[in-house]
């Protein structure tokens, strides 16, 4: 047992708690919070897997910008309605099952193919830092990095089309 | 070091708990943010496989992946507050318009 598998059953715990709370919690101020842990205890995480620079990535645009705008629009419609009446019966039942099914699954698929001796590597400064991620993301991967830019041009643009009012409305 | 086995557990798990909220929810938004759980599952996978196996390729797919969760959020939520502008609800049970 070591200080590297205390930390990982800390984070793995502290991060299925949040999701449970996710899932169970009825108002949903409350699921953005937890929301909120889940992606802090993953970010850490990647920092133990030697990946600091995408761990900051997590913190500042999931746990920071995306959340914030989940909490904004929550604030905007008016948080908590719990109108959580069911209108088909056998819904929530067959979702479990079959979600049990798929996480047996890939357990069962996990504990078959992958033996327990591979371990994870010490994480190396030199191979995860800033610059040589840059240097992969400017040349290797240049062309995806350019339609990333086109999808969130697309994005900015349809959320102002989506959310303008129509033309009679805002003659009124 | 640990087994290379725990964390793509964990990520098997999270991903499996954002499919139940997904399903379970009626509130678009906590839906959404089941999608996000998704997400965070698979872009654990990335970066425990780019530790496995010393390769950097993972850390920019999940640079790529971040970018279209952070669109796909912007573009949802504002169809979202459109929805709700029309029907005062975000529960997803209300939306019956296509029904026959």
């Amino acid at each position: 047992m070591t200080i590297n598998m205390l930390i990982f059953l800390f984070l793995a715990v502290v991060a299925i708690a949040a999701a449970v709370g996710l899932i169970l919690s009825r108002n949903p101020v409350y699921s953005a919070l937890y929301l909120i842990v889940n992606f802090l205890a993953v970010g850490v995480f990647y920092l133990v897997l030697g990946a600091p620079f995408i761990a900051l990535a997590q913190i500042t645009v999931y746990a920071g910008a995306i959340m914030v705008l989940f909490l904004f629009v929550i604030m905007l419609l008016g948080a908590a309605k719990p109108n959580e009446i069911e209108t088909l019966k056998w819904q929530r039942p067959l979702a479990i099952v079959l979600t049990a099914a798929i996480l047996l699954e890939g357990l069962y698929a996990l504990i078959t193919r992958i033996s327990i001796t591979v371990t994870t590597t010490t994480p190396d400064a030199a191979l995860a830092d800033p610059k040589t991620l840059a240097q992969l993301l400017y040349y290797k991967y240049s062309l995806p990095f350019e339609i990333t830019s086109l999808i969130l041009l697309i994005a900015a643009i349809g959320a102002v089309v989506l959310t303008k009012k129509p033309a009679k409305e805002e003659a009124k | 070091m640990i087994p290379v086995a725990f964390p793509i557990g964990l990520a098997i798990i999270l991903f499996c708990m954002g499919i139940v909220g997904f399903i379970v929810r009626k509130n678009a938004i906590v839906i959404f943010m089941s999608l996000e759980l998704m997400f965070n599952a698979a872009n654990l996978l990335f970066i425990t496989f780019a530790n496995q196996f010393q390769q950097v390729d993972g850390h920019v797919f999940v640079i790529f992946v971040m970018v279209t969760a952070a669109a796909e959020v912007a573009v949802g939520l504002a169809m979202i507050v459109t929805i709700f502008r029309g029907k005062h609800s975000v529960d997803i049970d209300q939306l019956t318009n296509l029904k026959g």
